[in-house]
This record gives structure tokens, C-alpha cells and sequence, in this order.
């Protein structure tokens, strides 16, 4: 079980959180054109990276921010957290 | 009666306390303090079972958690449980056990013709033999091969006993309480750090209690007694025995199972039977030891062949001798140690060291002793069917490939140390890459991926004063780093007796002539001569040869036989062993019991339930209760002999013809307050949000990104920048989190809050043609009229005293209003509303009268927003905004989406007007083709109209809107059902929509 260091309530149990994919994914803007391709892109493909992964997940049962996290997909190393609206 | 193997003088248990037990129906006793194991032996049992491939008689190995063998099924206060093993298992009063794999005895085995009839039964047997034709698997060949092989039976009552979880965390975990584990952790806690000790057997000490060491002025166990019983004052410090550390998982977090009653005769009362323990570490210490290895030989399983540190155990922990004319065999000095312990209680062993002319002074102390040594001497087989009787042995050349001429010996046990494997499982499974170190044979740590370090005999480190040396060093040092204290204890001076290297040899050659099956792993039957076929056969993987053969599988998972096989595969491949690599270790390092793992997570306990603030309401008036999510909810309130039909279909029609009340507290509600909350809703909801008025509610549909209909339900403003949310029961939460997400990640410049209130709020729906005489009557000061309240209308009012939201909204189709009252206030509402409503004959309804009202009006619910459905599909499409954006609205041009033929809600009744549809039918054309039939839809949701009072479904049909009129089946298999049907609208009762507007 991971440990995951929530940048408002410090470090928890991974059983504290839900996890959100790719935090890299940037939802297209409203009222603009988009293409098909770049709007499957952002619904349905995403890369199983292996290695760092930039990744979000919700403090569903604490503070119920949703945050970003840096993690190692091969090893679960944590290398970073940071708020929603920080970058990672 | 006596026991002949039970020495006076020695061991640890307690005399004063002889308790008794049974093995296979016949009577024993022993004393506290004995395993099932020591008992057993000290009353001359060696035949515990038969062997798992050939039915071979099979007796003890070891002592403690490597045993293969002498594994047993367990009663113990009426329960039952397979495969525990007698090593393990503590003696108490009246334990009952039994021999698993044997029948109709383990004395006489009907299952050991397979022995005879071994040449047939090689490694890859089952593969290559029971595979033609395909259907004998399931109905011959699997259900015999079930039968014949496999270990205990499991219990299928359900287990009453309790087991527990806990949550640790500590600065140091140290598993295992040797000489290692002591020291370091005793360093660890005089520093201050936070400790947790845990020592798998009952006793502490391991090594210490059986070696003949000094510490400072001490016996060893002398030594570990007193630190033990100083860590146990220690606030700082928790120590645990009967407690194996056996997953070692991310992020430092370790579990232990702790056994709190295996060892009692019956649990107390309230108490746990286990205890499961999750343990975040900052640093783990390693100190688990080491585990003897087996020396192969010809019928090396025979019962009397043991390993013979268990020999040294049974003896100086139990007082119990495993033979009285014992051989110890060996290729190192550890033999010795054993030989020199029988010799000092009174029995002559003698001893064959494969080795030349090896030299220390435990050999020469055994030399003084007059001990009997043959150097270059090899056993070559065990004699003996269901117990040694004598060992054939020879003369062994140098270059070990040459026996010489075979000589019998007379003995009634063999010994066998093959040097010593480092317990490395919990290391590697923190993903240490381990390496092979050639002096021991064996692999070690290498580089830790986690806080881990291992010490002592599981590192490789064999010596006392090295293995104290270094664990005093790393308890101090890693606490340091932790606590930052600097309080260092001097590690105390040792005494014990050198020791000389052991010899590579392990695997006696067969004599000439001669076809003895020759064990690696006891416990699943794999023999030399089954890994030499594999790699015959091609299998060059470790881990191939491991399933083709079984070698190191089940309960003891290779413990003794893992090294042997891997030195035997790089043997036969000419390579050397670490490039062959070890099988991956996994957790469990030990078998944990499945109600440990489950711990009080089961039945009612298995989730949460949630009731609403009317359940004792509800209960008192006789409602049958149903699982909605983790919600109890009434699914109808049974008045006399009433079946669920009948209920519910009175008080679907008392809801049509005057007026009921239903609980719908469980609806999800989302308080929104802020400037922007009009605009996160126009972006939340397919529908236009910007216009709502102050005082009205509005139905909204909203989508994932993908177009699939996420939820469904209404949104009031209560006023200018605070808005009332109302979700489905079972999408509560997930709604939440959805409209965060959006909140916190994607618009982050929308001002707004959202808080889930859904039990904040008690709710009640009252609907009927006289619901609105009954509001008037409850609020006697507002206006219900039409146009005092209209339909989608929101007022706050006084209801009797008490705070109240009156929403105008309608699921069943009829005049309908919901009222909110704070959740305290909850039961004084109801009451109010069934006390007032008694002259308009209210009756309070369920979820089925509820599901009835709102299929036969056409409401779509969770059955059809399945996760599958797009806006269109349910006739939602009128609610898709073509002017703003929002939501998913990009993938509703999706192509399967906009097809002509699109799948529909519609409505569906039997052409008998009598077949109730099952839920889950397939809608076809032709009941008789062939299958598999072409699939048109699906019955999302039946019920007995009570408007028309004949069945009526909703399904959703391929292109649904031209099938109206048009003549199907609905067909279920699983009910054996086939129902001619008619595909009429989905809004069977009142398609206008007239009576909500009423």
C-alpha cells in the first residue's frame, strides 16, 4: 500500500484516495472547435508509461482535494506531490 | 503411559502440566510447552501422512515453518482446519488431529499403488496424459485426480471465530528475535526509537536456545531471557511473539499475523483468534535467520531422515529424542552440534562428514567425546518403509563421483545438515536485488530498494560475535538516524566455538544397479530424476521447471528444497547458479488464514449500511427492507400476509387514486453556493441553467465526457447564488467527485463551492391526486394552489415549528412535492404527514411501488442510465442544449451515437396481457433461430401497471422509435422463458404529462 503525502493534511494511506490518471491531460477549451482526433485523444488515449508518471488522485476521504502526484509506475516510488492548481 | 522418547532433564516445556490430545483417534499426552510435533515424537510417532504424488509414508523434517511434511487437519472447538502444520502447532488440552492425502489410513494407503507405479507418473504426468478427448477434463479425469490428490479439507461452516486488524507505525520493525534481532533491537530502543520486535514462534531467543554460546557472563539463553524481558518494560517498545512478518509491500508497509488462540483449546470469549497487523516501518530490520539444507540421497523421505538442527530442537527445547540410535550425515560442522547434544544425553550417534580431513574445534570436541566420525563417508539410502530401520552407506571418492562398497549401518533416525539457506523472502520481496554468495552456496541481499536492511544468519553471517557486532551497530546507527539520540550500548564479548568450512558436495551419486528416487522437495514429490526430464524436455526457465514440476510449490513453498533444485538445474546446464537465478519470493512467506486476511470485514460488516433518520419508523411499521447502494431502504410496508406483489401494488394504486408518502432521504444532495454556480451548472448539465429563476427547480442530465449519461435529477435555486442539487441514490458520491474535479482542476476560476448535504436533509415525496389538500393542511399558511406553488415551484415554510423545503417535483408521474426538513426533524415529519394525512387515506410506499409508478409513466431511472446510454437513447435528447457547450457535448457527434437505427426507450407489453417480463430479456424476431439469436434490446425494468393492471416493461430497443407497434419475443434463458411482446410508447400512463401539472 502506498504512502502518499497529501500537500494539505501530510502523509496517508493510500486507502484515503481514488485514483484520477493522467494529470498531464488537458481538457479542451469550452465553445471551441476540436478535432476528432484530439478529442480521443483526450477521452480515450492514454500511455501506460512505464517509468515517472505525472498522475492525479483525490484525497476522497480527507480533505477531498484533488492533487498531483509523481510516481514511478515500475517501482511506486513518490517523487513529488503538489496541489491542484500547482504544476508538477 | 510412558513416553520412551522424553528425556528428564532437558528442555523448556512444563512438566507440571500434562496435557492430553489425539492423533488419528488414538490417545497421547505431552506437556505445555510441546508442539504436536515434539509430542508426537516423544511418544515414538514418526508416521504422520503420505505424500502428496506417490502416497509415500511420510513422518517429520523439521521444527518449525520450513516443514514439508507433517502437515495435519486440526480440531479444535468444533471447527476444522487443513494443512496446519504439526511443527508449528502448540500443544493444547484435548487437540485433536488427523494424517491428510491418505486413505482409508495412513497406515495402510490405498493411494501408495501410485508409488509402485511410479515410472508412470513423471514430472509433466498430468499435462501430457489427461488432455484427449477435451470433455473427459471436467467429467472423468479432473473430479479422480481432485479426489486422489490435494491435502486437507477445508471447513465449510462459516467461521464463527474473530479476527482483527491493526494499523502500526513504527521507526524500526525487526523481524525476528535470534541473536540478531535482539541485539539490534535492544540497541534500537535504549536509543529511544519507536520498536516493534516479532518472533514467529512462542518462545524468543531462536538460535540461542539451542546453542551452546556465552554472552558477557551468560548462556545465550541465559542472554536473550533477560533483553526480552527488558524490552517488554520499554514503553518505546512492543514485542510480539507467535507473530511472522510474511508480506513485506510498498512503501514500507509490512503485515503480520499474529496468532493470539491457535494455541489455546478454545478462544475466549471477545477475544480475536488473529490478529492481522499493517505496520508502516521507517526502517526494517531483517533478522530471520536461516534454514538448514537437506542433503539428497536415496529415499531420503523416509520418515527418521530429518533435518538436524530439528534434531538439536526436539531435543533442548522438548527434551524429546527423534531416535536413540541416531546417524547424523553431514557436509559441515553444524552435525556436530546435534551428535555432540545426543552424546551428552546418553546416546551413542554416529557421524558421516562427506568432508576429508576438516578441522575446528567443534569436530574436535566431538573427536574428545568419543563420538564415532566416518570422514568421506556418504549415506546412499535410507532402508526402511514407514520408519529408518538402517542406512546404507559408503566411502565416497575425493573428486565425489565414486562410491565405494556399500555397507549397512543400523539406525532408527538420519540427520542431514547440507549446510544453511539465509531466509531472504521478506527482502526480496521489498525488492532487494539479492546475489549468490559462493562461500555459502546461497543467495543474499545485495541492494536494498526500501529502508531494509537483513543481519545475521539471513545475511550469510554465521558467527555469533559478527552477527552481535553488527546488529548492536545497526540498531544504534539507524536509530540515530531517526530519533537523533546518541546512546550507544557496547556490544557484550562472545564465546563460542569456531567453525570450518563446509563442503560444496550435497547430492550422493546412485550406486550402480540401483533406481532410488532421490527427494528434492518433500513435500510435492519432485525428485532428482523429475528435473532432470524437464530440462530433457526443453524447460530452461526456473520458473517453468518450478510449474512443470511442482518443485518448490504449496504450503511450504520450497523452503527446504528451493536451493537444491536451482544447484541441480545449473549442475545439469553447466552453469553456475546465479545465472540461473532464484524463483520469485511472494508473499505469504507462511500460509495467513483467509479470515485473518478478511479480518471483521464480513457479513453486515463486509460495508457500512446506512439508514435514514426514518428507519425505526419504518421498521416499527412493518417494512421489508432492500439493499439500495449501502442504503437500507422500505421496499414495501407488508400489512398482514402480504407478499412483495401485493403490497406494492396497493400502494402504487393508493399513490393513483388518493395520495402516499415515500422516504427519500437516501437521494444524493449537493449544496452550490457562489457567483458562478448558475455557470457550473450550465456546464455540469446538458440543459440551459442560466435562466432559472429564484424559487425554481429545474430536471438536468448530466454526461461523462464520453456522452454516456452520468446522472439525472433535479437542481433547485434557492436563492440568487445558492443552489440545491438532488442526485440519484446510487451516483451520490461519484457526482461529488466529478463536479470537484472540475471545480479544482479544469475551471478553477469558477467561483464556487460545492458540500455533499444528503444527510443533512430528511425528505419525504408525497404524491397522489389529494397531495396537494394534504400540503395545504400541513402548511396552513401558504398558498398551494396552482398558482401559488406551480409545478417545478420552490417555497420554504413552517411545518408545525420546524424549518421546511417544499419542492414541487414529481418521479411517480402524479401531483407530487417533496419536503426537506433538517435530518433531526425528520421522524416528527413523517408522523406529522401520516398523522394529517389520515383523512386523505396516505399509506406510506416503498421502492417497488416507487419503481412501478415511475416504469408505467416512461421516468427513466438507473437501469436504464447503465452506464451504456447516451441522452438520446432515453428520450432525454429534447434536454440537449444544441446553443452552449458542456460537458460530453463533443461525443455526442460521435458516429454510433447520431446512426438512425440508434437504440430507444420504449415501452413493452405481453401480447397476453399476463407474462410478467422478466428483468434482462432479450428482445428477438424469431424465437426459433438458431443461436446465437440476433439481439434487437434488452427489458430494462418490469412492473405490473396498476393503471391498466397488466404487465408493462421498459426496454431499450434498436432503433426504437420505428419499432413502435411492432410484434417481438423477449426471451430469457436463465428463466426458460420466451414471451411474444408488443413494442409500445415508453409513456404507457398519462403521455402528456397532465396529472404532475395538475
Amino acid at each position: 500500500m502506498l504512502n502518499i503525502k497529501c500537500p494539505h493534511c501530510g502523509m496517508r494511506s493510500q486507502n484515503e484516495f481514488s485514483y484520477g490518471g493522467d494529470a498531464t491531460i488537458k481538457r479542451p477549451e469550452l465553445n471551441k472547435e476540436v478535432s476528432d482526433q484530439d478529442w480521443d485523444n483526450f477521452v480515450y488515449n492514454r500511455k501506460s508509461l512505464r517509468g515517472k508518471h505525472k498522475e492525479l488522485w483525490q484525497h476522497i476521504s480527507g480533505c477531498r482535494q484533488w492533487i498531483k502526484v509523481e510516481r514511478d509506475t515500475a517501482t511506486h516510488e513518490i517523487f513529488k506531490t503538489v496541489k491542484a492548481h500547482e504544476d508538477i | 503411559m510412558t513416553q520412551n522418547y522424553r528425556l528428564d532433564n532437558i528442555g523448556l516445556i512444563n512438566r507440571d502440566k500434562k496435557l492430553s490430545f489425539k492423533f488419528n483417534g488414538k490417545n497421547y499426552f505431552g506437556y505445555e510447552g510441546d508442539t504436536l510435533a515434539s509430542a508426537l515424537l516423544a511418544n515414538g510417532v514418526h508416521l504422520i501422512g503420505r505424500s502428496f504424488k506417490y502416497h509415500r509414508p511420510r513422518g517429520f523434517f523439521g521444527a518449525g515453518v520450513d516443514e514439508p511434511y507433517a502437515i495435519v487437519q486440526l480440531y479444535r472447538n468444533n471447527e476444522t482446519e487443513p494443512n496446519v502444520k504439526t511443527t508449528e502447532q502448540e500443544l493444547f488440552e484435548g487437540l485433536e488431529a488427523t494424517s491428510v492425502n491418505c486413505w482409508p489410513s495412513v497406515n495402510f494407503d490405498i493411494g501408495a499403488i501410485n508409488n509402485f507405479l511410479k515410472i508412470f507418473l513423471p514430472a509433466g504426468f498430468y499435462y501430457k496424459t489427461f488432455m484427449w478427448p477435451k470433455s473427459f477434463w471436467y467429467k472423468v479425469y479432473e473430479p479422480i485426480i481432485r479426489k486422489a490428490a490435494g491435502l486437507g479439507v477445508a471447513s465449510i461452516k462459516h467461521d464463527k471465530e474473530r479476527y482483527e486488524h491493526k494499523y502500526e507505525y513504527c521507526d524500526l520493525l525487526i523481524a525476528g528475535s535470534g541473536p540478531s534481532g535482539l541485539a539490534s533491537a535492544y540497541a534500537a530502543a535504549k536509543n529511544g526509537a519507536r520498536v516493534i520486535l516479532a518472533e514467529d514462534k512462542p518462545r524468543f531467543g531462536g538460535t540461542l536456545l539451542t546453542s551452546e554460546v556465552n554472552i558477557g557472563n551468560q548462556t545465550g539463553k541465559e542472554w536473550a531471557e533477560n533483553i526480552i524481558s527488558e524490552l517488554k518494560e520499554m514503553p518505546n517498545v512492543i514485542v510480539k511473539n507467535r507473530s511472522q512478518v510474511f508480506g513485506y509491500y510498498d512503501h514500507n508497509m509490512l503485515v503480520m499475523s499474529e496468532k493470539l488462540s491457535d494455541h489455546l483449546p478454545k478462544t475466549k470469549e471477545y477475544h480475536p483468534k488473529q490478529r492481522l497487523w499493517y505496520i508502516r516501518a521507517k526502517e526494517v530490520l531483517i533478522s530471520s535467520g536461516s534454514i538448514e539444507r537437506p542433503l539428497v540421497f536415496g529415499n531420503n523421505d523416509t520418515p527418521g531422515v530429518m533435518l538436524s538442527s530439528a534434531a538439536k530442537e526436539y531435543l533442548k527445547v522438548y527434551g524429546v529424542l527423534v531416535g536413540k540410535k541416531p546417524l547424523i550425515f553431514t557436509n559441515n560442522d553444524s552435525g556436530y552440534e546435534t551428535a555432540i547434544e545426543f552424546k551428552k544425553n546418553g546416546v551413542e550417534p554416529i557421524i558421516l562428514d562427506t568432508r576429508k580431513e576438516p578441522n575446528s574445534e567443534i569436530i574436535e570436541e566431538a573427536k574428545n567425546l568419543g563420538i564415532q566420525i566416518k570422514f568421506s563417508y556418504v549415506v546412499v539410502a535410507a532402508k526402511g518403509y514407514k520408519k529408518v530401520k538402517s542406512a546404507e552407506v559408503a566411502k565416497i571418492s575425493d573428486d565425489k563421483n565414486e562410491l565405494g562398497i556399500l555397507e549397512n549401518i543400523t539406525c532408527d533416525c538420519i540427520c542431514v545438515s547440507g549446510f544453511w539457506t539465509p531466509t531472504i523472502h521478506l527482502a526480496s520481496q521489498s525488492g532487494n536485488k539479492t546475489k549468490f554468495d559462493k562461500d555459502i552456496d546461497a543467495f543474499v541481499p545485495g541492494v536494498s530498494k526500501q529502508s531494509e536492511t537483513t543481519l545475521g544468519a539471513a545475511n550469510g553471517t554465521f558467527t555469533l560475535a559478527e552477527t552481535l557486532k553488527d546488529s548492536f551497530n545497526a540498531g544504534y546507527e539507524l536509530s540515530k538516524k531517526i530519533t537523533k539520540n546518541d546512546n550507544k550500548i557496547l556490544h557484550p564479548t562472545v564465546v563460542e566455538k569456531n567453525k570450518t568450512t563446509h563442503d560444496k558436495f550435497w547430492c550422493v551419486p546412485l550406486p550402480k544397479g540401483k533406481n532410488y528416487k532421490r527427494f528434492l522437495d518433500f513435500q510435492n514429490d519432485v525428485a532428482v530424476s523429475d528435473i532432470e526430464i524437464a530440462l530433457k524436455e526443453g524447460y530452461r526457465s526456473i520458473e517453468h521447471v518450478k510449474r512443470y514440476t511442482t518443485l518448490g510449490m504449496a504450503t511450504d513453498q520450497g523452503k527446504t528444497s528451493n536451493l537444491n533444485g536451482l544447484q541441480l538445474v545449473s549442475n545439469i546446464e553447466n552453469k553456475i547458479v546465479p545465472e540461473v537465478g532464484h524463483t520469485t519470493f511472494r508473499p505469504p512467506y507462511t500460509p495467513v488464514t483467509i479470515g485473518a486476511i478478511v479480518g471483521r470485514e464480513v457479513g453486515k460488516h463486509s460495508r457500512p449500511t446506512r439508514k435514514s433518520p426514518l428507519h425505526s419508523w419504518h421498521e416499527k411499521n412493518n417494512a421489508v427492507f432492500v439493499d439500495a447502494g449501502v442504503w437500507l431502504r422500505p421496499r414495501y410496508y407488508k400489512i398482514g400476509k402480504e407478499t412483495l406483489f401485493e403490497g406494492s401494488k396497493r400502494e402504487a394504486k393508493n399513490v393513483r387514486a388518493n395520495v402516499g408518502v415515500c422516504d427519500v432521504t437516501t437521494l444524493g444532495k449537493i449544496d452550490i453556493k457562489g457567483p458562478d454556480a448558475a455557470e457550473l451548472l450550465n456546464r455540469v448539465y446538458t440543459n440551459a441553467w442560466l435562466k432559472l429563476p429564484v424559487g425554481k427547480a429545474r430536471y438536468g442530465v448530466m454526461l461523462r465526457e464520453d456522452g454516456i449519461v452520468m446522472d439525472d435529477g433535479t437542481t433547485t435555486r434557492i436563492s440568487e447564488n445558492h443552489y440545491h442539487m438532488t442526485t440519484t441514490t446510487a451516483q451520490a458520491a461519484n457526482v461529488l467527485s466529478h463536479i470537484e474535479y472540475y471545480l479544482q482542476l479544469v475551471w478553477p476560476e469558477l467561483n464556487v463551492n460545492v458540500v455533499s448535504t444528503t444527510e443533512q436533509w430528511a425528505g419525504a415525496a408525497i404524491a397522489g391526486p389529494k397531495s396537494r389538500n394534504l400540503l395545504q393542511k400541513l402548511f396552513p399558511n401558504i398558498d398551494a394552489s396552482t398558482e401559488g406553488l406551480p409545478f417545478m415551484g420552490y417555497m420554504e415554510a413552517d411545518l408545525f415549528g420546524v424549518h421546511a423545503r417544499i419542492f414541487r417535483i414529481s418521479f411517480s408521474g402524479e401531483l407530487a412535492y417533496e419536503v426537506n426538513v433538517e435530518s433531526d426533524n425528520g421522524n416528527f415529519m413523517w408522523e406529522k404527514i401520516m398523522e394529517v394525512g389520515q383523512e386523505f387515506k396516505i399509506q406510506p410506499y416503498g421502492t417497488e411501488a416507487l419503481s412501478t409508478l415511475r416504469i408505467e409513466m416512461g421516468h427513466i431511472a438507473g437501469s436504464e442510465l447503465d452506464g451504456r446510454t447516451i441522452p438520446y437513447d432515453n428520450s432525454l435528447e429534447g434536454l440537449v442544449s444544441k446553443k452552449k457547450d458542456f460537458i460530453g457535448k463533443r461525443s455526442l457527434d460521435r458516429k454510433a451515437f447520431i446512426a438512425e437505427d440508434r437504440q430507444k426507450v420504449v415501452g413493452v407489453v405481453p401480447i397476453d396481457k399476463k407474462t410478467s417480463i422478466p428483468e434482462g430479456s432479450h428482445l428477438v424476431k424469431d424465437a426459433m433461430a438458431p443461436i446465437p439469436n440476433p439481439k434487437l434490446g434488452y427489458i430494462s425494468a418490469s412492473c405490473w401497471s396498476v393503471e391498466y393492471d397488466n404487465p408493462f416493461s421498459l426496454a431499450i430497443l434498436k432503433d426504437g422509435k420505428n419499432m413502435i407497434g411492432q410484434k417481438l419475443f423477449a426471451m430469457s434463458p436463465l428463466k426458460n422463458k420466451t414471451i411474444p411482446v408488443e413494442i409500445v410508447s415508453s409513456h404507457y400512463v398519462d403521455p402528456k404529462g397532465e396529472r404532475v401539472r395538475s
